[in-house]
């Protein structure tokens, strides 16, 4: 086999793992929303607004996990472990938020206790993912092909910090969301919660940029050195661009603006993360080709992937097309 | 304490598996029940296939909904709990569960959609396509899941390089020895799961005289599907035996009950296995009927447990006994079968109200049944995960602690019995409500969703 299938994999994985942080980025976040709103018909409203999709955005975790498993088994075997206890909190999170999320709709008794199912699903899937990425950044004891660290590794400052920084940056993702698919009451309180969370999301940001160098004098270097610095300068103030783009069209009153501009600045993270941990797909110790499956595995999965993702896509797309538009009480879900 | 996270990690992946399997026992073989109605409907044009398909349709929503979330725990148990397996057999596994997950993606976004929402927006026979392809859809999982299993039961187109599995040969890998029996086992079992299921629907409705054309139609179909299965099953699982004979000798040896290597083996009909004593006690059993039907010969020999070395064993009792329960299943529907054909041929399907409780009672059968057959071979494949080359004990996560295994498999139990509770408590709503009354309500407005199976069905908690 001539061709290096790692960069093909790492453009696959990664963004299968964008579109996952994307998609039920903003689901999970008007999950996170929903105590907060105004009233039960509001509720129903936000829950109409993601219904037809938010399964289709999980689909996208899946494809990660076993994309990891498949194309860098050792990051597999050695992340997973680490995580068990974050992994484990997630998956529940998400299974009872899937179902409380069905059965509310079909609820005529009991909506109370679906809602709150929702909710604490919602919040316990958020921050777990958040402990998971943050985790991920600081790095993992490994010894030969295993992780030997401890199960409550997870359980630090940094790693919490980033689990309550996704919790507001979902938030604002499902607040921008909501704003523009929603009208009247509903999206101005989406407005003010929009812009509540943005400037919880930019103390989070400032704050873990911050941090993250210090973590590891390798993420410092990658930074600060010359001429890196030079390059990587644009991502910082790229990301201040777009913080006062979405700052400016929440108050300007803009609709789909501010969704774009939120989806923007999760991708400058997602970027800064990337930057900060390559080449390596366990930070600070194993690289994307040292975790690599031999050629003849890649290939294999390779050829079914590039065949039936793109068609996965364009069915994403239509179906976000298709419930293009705001949603009313009226054509509600019923 | 050294075995205690071992235990207690297979514990939970039995406690998450069992219960994720439960769903596509049933959708699988509803799926295809769904396809031949539609085409039934296609060609003959009688509405009364429409109703039952509908009411299939539905039932199919909510269960398929229920398997897609409970699966996607799976993935993450062997990277979680399994990390030194997954290393090492991850090369080859795991691009085939991936391909696993590939397609279903791949059927829930084109085809279900259709199938679930599209039945006023399409014409009739892209319908029934629809249905068609969801259909080859279980079945093209349930293929590469199966392979996945297969391989571990008997790898083959590997190279083992410092402990870890290679792909050789992907066909060989894809057609192990094992996979062609248990995968033709298999979907007969979940065949004959739904089959049971809607004989046993259909029954509860005909004792209550509602949908009767329906039901009448249902327990027909149900009958003449069990009629071929429960026979062809018996032969498909004679043969499945006959490889794990060649190929897992201490599975089949536990199976049987078997201890001493000899000719003439009795076949054991019950008993109480002893692994300390290799042997079991209160043992009733037939002389010579397990030669034969082993090896064909009355006088065959048939290895026993006591060829291999103790730690070379799978823990007999489970095998021993979950096999039975296995066999016990499917003579009970042979009864039913035999029973019905007997009532059908006299006539007098519809009015023995013991024979239609008996067809409800029995709708558990296939459940317990691919259940038991699971275990049976899996507990037989013990102390391996991949049989013959890698331990089970030596595929677990080596941070893991016996608390942490507790916590999490305490924390499932926990969020399963809620979901899946409520999952069953919706499910027998739907079948209470029965074909008739929802026709019209199923038809979908322009506001319903696809992409969410479980908004297929719009009956109220």
């Amino acid at each position: 086999m001539a061709i290096d299938l790692v960069p093909v994999w790492t453009v696959i994985l990664g963004f299968a793992v964008f579109m996952y942080v994307l998609l039920d980025g903003f689901d999970l976040g008007v999950g996170i929303l929903f105590p907060f709103a105004p009233g039960d018909a509001e509720r129903t409203l936000m829950m109409n607004s993601v219904a037809p999709i938010w399964d289709g955005n999980e689909t996208w975790l899946i494809l990660g996990g076993i994309g990891l498993f498949a194309a860098f088994p050792l990051a597999f075997a050695v992340i997973m472990p680490a995580l068990y206890y974050p992994i484990l909190f997630m998956l529940l999170g998400l299974i009872f938020r899937g179902i409380a999320f069905e059965f509310r709709l079909k609820a005529k008794s009991g909506r109370k206790w679906w809602d709150r199912a929702f909710f604490g699903g919602s919040l316990v899937a958020t921050f777990s993912q958040g402990i998971v990425l943050g985790a991920f950044v600081q790095g993992f004891e490994v010894s030969g092909r295993q992780f030997a660290g401890s199960n409550l590794d997870w359980m630090r400052p940094f790693p919490l910090a980033v689990g309550a920084g996704l919790v507001v940056g979902y938030g604002m993702l499902g607040a921008t969301w909501l704003l523009m698919k929603t009208e009247g009451d509903l999206q101005r309180w989406a407005g003010a919660k929009a812009r509540a969370c943005l400037i919880g999301v930019l103390a989070f940001i400032g704050m873990v940029s911050a941090w993250t160098p210090f973590l590891q004098p390798g993420i410092a270097e990658r930074w600060f050195s010359w001429p890196n610095l030079l390059f990587l300068a644009p991502v910082p103030v790229v990301t201040g661009l777009i913080a006062w783009w979405l700052w400016d069209s929440l108050a300007r009153g803009r609709e789909v603006a501010p969704f774009l501009a939120a989806m923007g600045l999760f991708l400058m993270c997602y970027l800064g993360l990337g930057i900060s941990v390559w080449p390596n797909v366990v930070p600070h110790t194993i690289s994307l080709w040292d975790a690599a499956a031999s050629p003849k595995s890649q290939a294999f999965l390779l050829v079914g992937t590039l065949f039936l993702v793109p068609i996965i896509l364009m069915y994403t797309g239509w179906s976000y097309w298709v419930f293009r538009g705001k949603v009313r009480a009226e054509a509600g879900y019923h | 304490m050294d075995v205690d996270p071992v235990i207690l990690s297979r514990l939970q992946f039995a406690f998450v598996v069992a219960f994720h399997f439960l769903l596509p026992a049933f959708t699988i073989g509803l799926a295809s029940y769904i396809a031949v109605l539609e085409g039934l409907r296609l060609w003959t044009g009688k509405e009364v296939y429409l109703r039952i398909s509908t009411f299939w349709i539905r039932i199919f929503a909510v269960s398929f909904g229920m398997g897609v979330v409970s699966g996607i725990v799976m993935p993450f148990q062997f990277g979680t709990n399994w990390s030194r397996f997954s290393d090492a057999a991850a090369e080859i596994i795991a691009p085939l569960m991936a391909y696993e997950g590939l397609t279903a993606f791949f059927l829930e976004a084109g085809f279900l959609g259709v199938l679930l929402f599209g039945r006023q927006r399409v014409p009739q026979w892209v319908h029934f396509v629809a249905a068609v392809m969801v259909a080859f859809g279980t079945l093209l999982s349930t293929f590469w899941i199966l392979v996945v299993n297969s391989w571990m039961q008997t790898p083959a187109g590997y190279t083992l390089v410092d402990g870890r599995f290679f792909p050789a040969d992907w066909i060989e890998v894809i057609f192990n020895p094992s996979f062609p029996w248990r995968f033709l086992h298999v979907v007969t079992a979940v065949y004959l799961t739904t089959a049971f299921t809607v004989i046993g629907v259909a029954a509860y409705y005909l004792r209550q005289g509602r949908f009767v054309q329906e039901s009448k139609v249902m327990m027909t179909m149900g009958l003449l599907l069990a009629a071929v299965l429960v026979p062809a099953q018996a032969l498909l699982g004679d043969a499945h035996g006959l490889n794990t004979l060649t190929h897992q000798p201490q599975k089949l040896a536990a199976m049987e009950g078997i201890w001493e290597t000899r000719g003439g083996q009795p076949a054991v009909l019950f008993g109480i296995p002893d692994a300390s004593a290799e042997t079991n006690r209160a043992e009733i059993a037939i002389p010579k009927l397990a030669s034969l039907y082993l090896t064909h010969d009355w006088n065959g020999v048939v290895q026993g447990l006591k060829d291999f070395p103790p730690e070379q064993r799978p823990p007999v009792a489970p095998v021993f006994f979950a096999f039975r329960l296995m066999v016990g299943m499917w003579a009970v529907m042979l009864l039913i079968t035999v029973w019905g054909g007997w009532l059908g041929w006299r006539r007098r399907n519809v009015a023995s109200p013991l024979y239609l409780r008996a067809c409800t009672l029995a709708i558990p059968t296939g459940y317990v049944a691919v259940t038991a057959g699971w275990i049976t071979t899996e507990v037989g494949r013990q102390p391996y995960v991949v049989y013959g080359l890698l331990r089970t004990a030596d595929g677990v996560t080596p941070t893991l602690a016996p608390g942490d295994v507790m916590v999490s498999l305490a924390l499932y139990a926990a969020v399963y019995s809620v979901v899946f509770g409520a999952g069953l408590y919706y499910l027998v709503k739907l079948v209470r409500a029965g074909p008739g009354e929802l026709r019209h309500a199923a038809e979908p407005g322009p506001e319903q969703r696809p992409a969410r199976p479980l908004s297929a069905a719009d009956v109220e908690i």
